[in-house]
């Protein structure tokens, strides 16, 4: 059984380059762009798992992840974060949210995906 | 401040005093005067003359007066040479350099001798203090300037893509023609992206190189001007008028706002003068002491106009200006005028805790509180600081309310108001200060434990 992603990016080359990469590792992709929709998205495609940037039109990851957190639904989904923006305050603002994982830009293809599988596989 | 720092400080007073003798020795040869003949003009014995001379007797007061008319010189000739400058340079190194013990009452033996290593010494605290300054806005700026923050992200954005399209390129070894061709053109177009967007932050950065303060809104303008007259405009002193300063300013400015904000400035300013000119307010601090609330009672003038005229005060050698810190109901800063021991953050707003916006909170109240930088912890600051309304006051209309803080540096405190708590109640922003817990936390110290 594949695997769904839903990959909350905005930078359309990496947005293709990660639906590649998982793709051919046997992942059901899905993407989305836009911040203000994202938990609209989340859940409506119940996605198995969701990488979520942090700097998104319109609604920044961290709001979003908060959102999450608080749904029923979604509070235990594994949330994988992406940021450009390494300070350790960004990480503990996201820990402190409850994400899964955190990856700071720029980030190796193989690293998405083992980390992605260690989410699912939890 | 510490006992050693007191004493660093008051060893640096002394050999600064010693200078007088040499300068009045020196003068004396230089002009040819027998000391015997010098002595006699200031009805003063010539043994008692050489001890002067010789920095074995503390000078002042009618005897310094007149040795200086017999020599010809101004007083400050002869208490503030060209070496003063040098040794309080080398006394505030010493004083940051607490763990090296310093022989500080020899430092003008050391000047005498070594003229050269004491420059280089005087130059390298100089330039230590000046990238102390250049890491806290730098850190300030990736942390509050959005356009930084966004461009960096972007161009982390731009690598990122790159670095996957081009391991994905590298390492699918079955990549078919159609997928080949889009991430070539992919890599294409996210390399002239990232060029592009390089090119923007290095001339973004670059008009900053050359100035810790290169301005970059109207505001910051402003405060530029001001600060290189260290916010002491003699023009509007004494009965000056505003439109031919006005006139003669325009060009200091790039931007019509700026302009603009100078003429409010300008003219509020002007106003305070006439209102309390500076001669009656060092008049009063000299009685009262540095003590806004004693001032404003003296003369029946609002708070925070005295606390503005305090800040007009002009520096002078050894002793820094007033701060201080001006901000509108919603809390962003309008005016910074940063003090010895008190930075004040060029990018976003202060510590919440500051009497300024704690005073924001209770309009017409004044509050005062320690302030001071974890870099500095031996020149804990007062802040003064009152919020009150910018316009004459009417009934159901919308008021807006300023507040206004003015920053007492250490030395300028008398020394039994000095705090001996070393550790200063409030800090000047979260980035610079290790505080924890604390229940204003907004942003994680920059430097970590480093302070």
């Amino acid at each position: 059984m594949h695997h769904h992603v839903l990959l909350i990016e905005d930078e359309p080359n990496i947005i293709e380059a990660i639906r590649f990469i998982l793709s051919r590792d046997g992942w059901q992709v899905s993407c989305h762009s836009d911040g203000a929709t994202a938990v609209d998205t989340v859940a409506r495609l119940e996605p198995d798992v969701v990488v979520l940037d942090v700097m998104l039109p319109n609604r920044n990851g961290f709001d979003i992840l908060r959102e999450l957190r608080a749904q029923e639904a979604t509070a235990r989904l594994p949330v994988l974060m992406l940021t450009a923006k390494g300070q350790a305050k960004d990480r503990e603002r996201a820990e402190d949210l409850g994400v899964s994982a955190f990856m700071t830009k720029p980030f190796a293809n193989a690293e998405v995906i083992d980390r992605l599988r260690s989410l699912v596989e939890a | 401040m510490s006992q050693a720092g007191l004493a660093a400080r008051a060893a640096g007073r002394a050999s600064r005093n010693a200078l007088t003798g040499t300068r009045i020795r020196e003068r004396r040869t230089v002009m040819g005067i027998r000391q015997t003949d010098l002595a006699r003009t200031v009805e003063i014995s010539p043994s008692y003359l050489n001890l002067i001379e010789h920095n074995r007797r503390r000078i002042g007061g009618k005897l310094l007066v007149d040795l200086a008319a017999a020599l010809g010189v101004e007083v400050s000739a002869l208490t503030h040479g060209a070496e003063t400058e040098l040794l309080d340079q080398l006394s505030e190194a010493a004083h940051d350099a607490r763990e090296v013990a310093a022989e500080l009452p020899r430092a003008e033996e050391f000047v005498g001798r070594f003229p050269g290593w004491a420059q280089l010494i005087a130059a390298q605290h100089s330039k230590i203090a000046q990238l102390q300054r250049q890491v806290n806005a730098m850190g300030d700026r990736l942390t509050h300037d959005p356009a930084l923050s966004n461009a960096l992200h972007e161009m982390l954005s731009k690598v990122t893509a790159i670095q996957s399209t081009a391991v994905i390129l590298a390492e699918t070894k079955d990549l078919d023609r159609v997928w080949q061709d889009r991430f070539i053109a992919n890599l294409s177009q996210d390399s002239q992206d990232l060029a592009a967007r390089s090119a923007a932050l290095v001339g973004y950065l670059d008009a900053s190189a050359n100035a810790e303060l290169t301005p970059a809104t109207p505001q910051e303008e402003l405060e530029a001007f001001l600060a290189r007259s260290g916010f002491h405009l003699a023009a509007l002193e004494r009965g000056g008028a505003v439109a031919p300063f006005v006139e003669r300013t325009e060009d200091a400015f790039q931007s019509d706002a700026a302009r603009a904000s100078a003429r409010d400035y300008f003219a509020r300013y002007k106003s305070d003068a006439d209102a309390l000119p500076l001669e009656d307010l060092k008049a009063a601090i000299a009685e009262l002491g540095p003590d806004p609330a004693a001032v404003s009672a003296r003369f029946s003038l609002d708070l925070a106009r005295v606390m503005r005229r305090f800040a007009a005060l002009p520096a002078s050698p050894g002793l820094p200006g007033f701060g201080l810190a001006i901000c509108d109901g919603s809390g962003a800063l309008t005016l910074r005028k940063p003090t010895e021991g008190f930075a004040i953050p060029r990018f976003g707003s202060g510590c919440p805790l500051w009497p300024l916006y704690r005073a924001l909170g209770q309009p017409g109240r004044p509050i005062s509180d320690r302030i001071g930088q974890a870099d500095a912890p031996d020149r804990v600051c007062r802040g003064y600081a009152v919020c009150a309304p910018v316009l004459p006051m009417v009934f159901d209309g919308r008021q807006p309310m300023e507040s206004t803080m003015l920053v007492v540096p250490h030395s300028l405190m008398a020394a039994d108001a000095r705090p001996r708590d070393a550790d200063p109640e409030v800090r000047a922003g979260c980035l610079t200060c290790g505080r924890d817990p604390c229940i204003a936390r907004r942003d994680l110290p920059l430097l970590g434990e480093v302070f």
